[in-house]
């Protein structure tokens, strides 16, 4: 116990616990990586291992769309929401994680609201987003309707990580700085922004990513054209061939394009950091 | 929270930041709800669609339906088993991380490493379970070369097995971050000091640790039981169709377009689950320690 001070010789619960561990990684991980796998299956179309004659058909097919209803149309919905979520999730769980800072009224209101809407069934939110359009005679379209059911749920996880980075941020650096003659632009520039930052990709990456591959919030507030995760749920009933999995590969090798890209890019701010001071 | 530099200055500028997120909160959260609650009360016409006529119809219709009542023991008895192994391993990862590893920067990567996962697809995730749980998956070809079985294993996929499975496999970081987060703040010359004061091993995980994680265990259970209870799209796809939950009601009115019922039963599952919410926030006061 508290090995972590003391320093001694590893104790017995370390070693069952790595193992969990391990096994739980395994569990994480096993199942997408036989995905990933499968998905260069050759011709013989079988689902399951052994992976024969390894191919890049199943790509080719994906793209086809004579063969697997509209992928790429249905990339080329879901990238730009995404996008447009994560701009936005930014901008708005930034300013809002400021305006927390200070005390004024309705606060306890509207954070009771964010962490309902966070709680709240995405299908029961995607009627409600559906009968809302209905009742305003407005058509139901992935940059409308299932933009906002994305932000209603994103906003949310922004929100509780900027209370979490501006947590850390003292008020008597801004004070400092005003202290020192700092115009307030300058303050939030030179002060606040460079503190904040890493805190912001982190809010971008859950935008993207929770927009990305929202099912339930999408399924009724799309209109008639399909974002991504709904073409795969199509696909898991239509679609008996490795394409599906081509599917998948591809669409977790985008997700970790930008997990990698938001990681990293933190990593390099802070050491950035850390190598100055 | 914080006091703002000059406390004493006009609230304007805090009310136009808070304004974005509150337009879109009410929109796109508090309208849809609202309407599906007036939505759930009004009458339904085959062929014709929603009557706005008032009506207790589509609440008697559910209440005294044997099938609604399956579908929600079904769902909960899938919520009781899900938050039980999610918080056992959520716990036990989350002490490891805190506890035992020794560089914060390994700790870092393995957090990171269980945290990858959730932002990659959930659909895609779900699927990735056919070729390993399958009748011709790894798990059934690995044990019959091994010669431990002769038949293939038939509940491993399209069961109540890999339904569980699947809500573990995508829950369970919802337990770790929160565990995490509160174990990460525990003063660790406590547990010295509860050492030194004779506690044994388990003492101190009994008596300090899970005292000191209880906001995060909340929090987690939060996730857990509202991500559950409000699913219809694991238990699809991981059933094969033979197991619902208690949104599949809603699932099956809509295609049906019958609006007012699947708007009553997804009033009652939102009943439930702030019912659930509202206890869990009376346990702990989750604001305090998120906002500070």
């Amino acid at each position: 116990m508290a090995a972590s001070q003391s320093y001694g010789p590893r104790p017995w619960t370390f070693y069952v616990l790595a193992a969990l561990f391990a096994l739980f990684v395994v569990f994480l991980y096993g199942p997408m990586i036989a995905v990933l796998v499968l998905s260069f299956q050759g011709p013989s179309a079988s689902l399951v291992f052994p992976l024969r004659e390894p191919s890049l058909l199943w790509f080719d097919e994906l793209f086809n769309p004579r063969r697997v209803g509209d992928v790429v149309g249905a990339f080329n919905r879901s990238l730009p929401l995404a996008v447009m979520v994560m701009v936005l999730t930014v901008l708005i769980s930034v300013t809002a994680g400021f305006a927390f800072r200070r005390r004024f009224k309705g606060s306890t209101a509207i954070f009771y609201m964010a962490i309902a809407s966070l709680i709240v069934p995405g299908l029961v939110l995607s009627i409600g987003t559906l009968v809302t359009f209905r009742y305003l005679g407005l058509p139901a379209a992935w940059y409308s309707s299932a933009l906002g059911s994305h932000l209603s749920w994103a906003l949310p996880f922004g929100l509780l990580i900027m209370f979490a980075v501006l947590g850390r941020l003292d008020p008597s650096y801004e004070e400092a700085a005003h202290d020192l003659g700092a115009t307030k632009w300058q303050t939030v520039k030179e002060v606040v922004v460079p503190i904040v930052f890493p805190g912001m990709i982190a809010v971008a990456l859950f935008g993207f990513t929770l927009s990305y591959d929202e099912f339930p919030r999408s399924w009724l507030t799309v209109g008639s054209k399909n974002t991504l995760p709904l073409e795969i749920w199509t696909m898991t009933t239509n679609v008996t061939s490795p394409a599906l999995y081509a599917l998948g590969t591809v669409t977790t090798v985008i997700s970790f394009i930008v997990i990698v890209a938001a990681l990293s890019s933190i990593a390099v701010i802070q050491r950035k950091r850390s190598g100055r001071t | 929270m914080t006091p703002a530099p000059t406390a004493n200055r006009s609230l304007l500028p805090t009310y136009l930041q808070v304004a974005p997120l509150t337009l879109v909160l009410v929109f796109f959260f508090a309208v849809p709800v609202v309407l599906v609650v007036i939505v759930s009360f009004l009458k339904y016409q085959m062929l014709v669609g929603i009557v706005a006529q008032f009506t207790l119809k589509n609440y008697a219709d559910l209440l005294f339906n044997p099938t609604t009542w399956t579908l929600y023991l079904s769902t909960i008895k899938f919520t009781l088993i899900v938050l039980v192994i999610t918080f056992v391993l959520g716990f036990w990862i989350a002490y490891f991380l805190v506890f035992h590893v020794r560089n914060l920067l390994t700790a870092i990567g393995l957090f990171l490493l269980c945290t990858i996962p959730f932002w990659t697809s959930n659909i895609i995730r779900m699927i990735s379970w056919r070729p390993v749980l399958g009748r011709e998956g790894l798990i059934n070809s690995g044990l019959m070369k091994a010669g431990l079985i002769d038949q293939p294993i038939d509940w491993l996929l399209f069961s109540d097995f890999s339904v569980v499975v699947a809500y573990v496999h995508l829950f369970t970081l919802f337990m770790i971050v929160p565990i995490f987060n509160s174990m990460a703040r525990i003063d660790k010359s406590l547990l010295e000091a509860a050492v030194d004061a004779g506690a044994t091993r388990w003492g101190v995980v009994w008596n300090v640790v899970l005292p000191l994680s209880k906001t995060g265990i909340a929090l987690g259970t939060l996730f857990v039981v509202t991500l559950v209870m409000g699913d219809f799209f694991v238990v699809t796809v991981m059933s094969g169709g033979l197991s619902g939950s208690a949104t599949s009601g809603i699932f099956n009115d809509l295609q049906f377009l019958n609006y007012p019922r699947a708007a009553a039963n997804a009033v009652i599952l939102l009943i439930i689950v702030l019912l659930i919410a509202a206890a869990i926030f009376r346990l702990v006061d989750v604001r305090k320690e998120l906002v500070r």
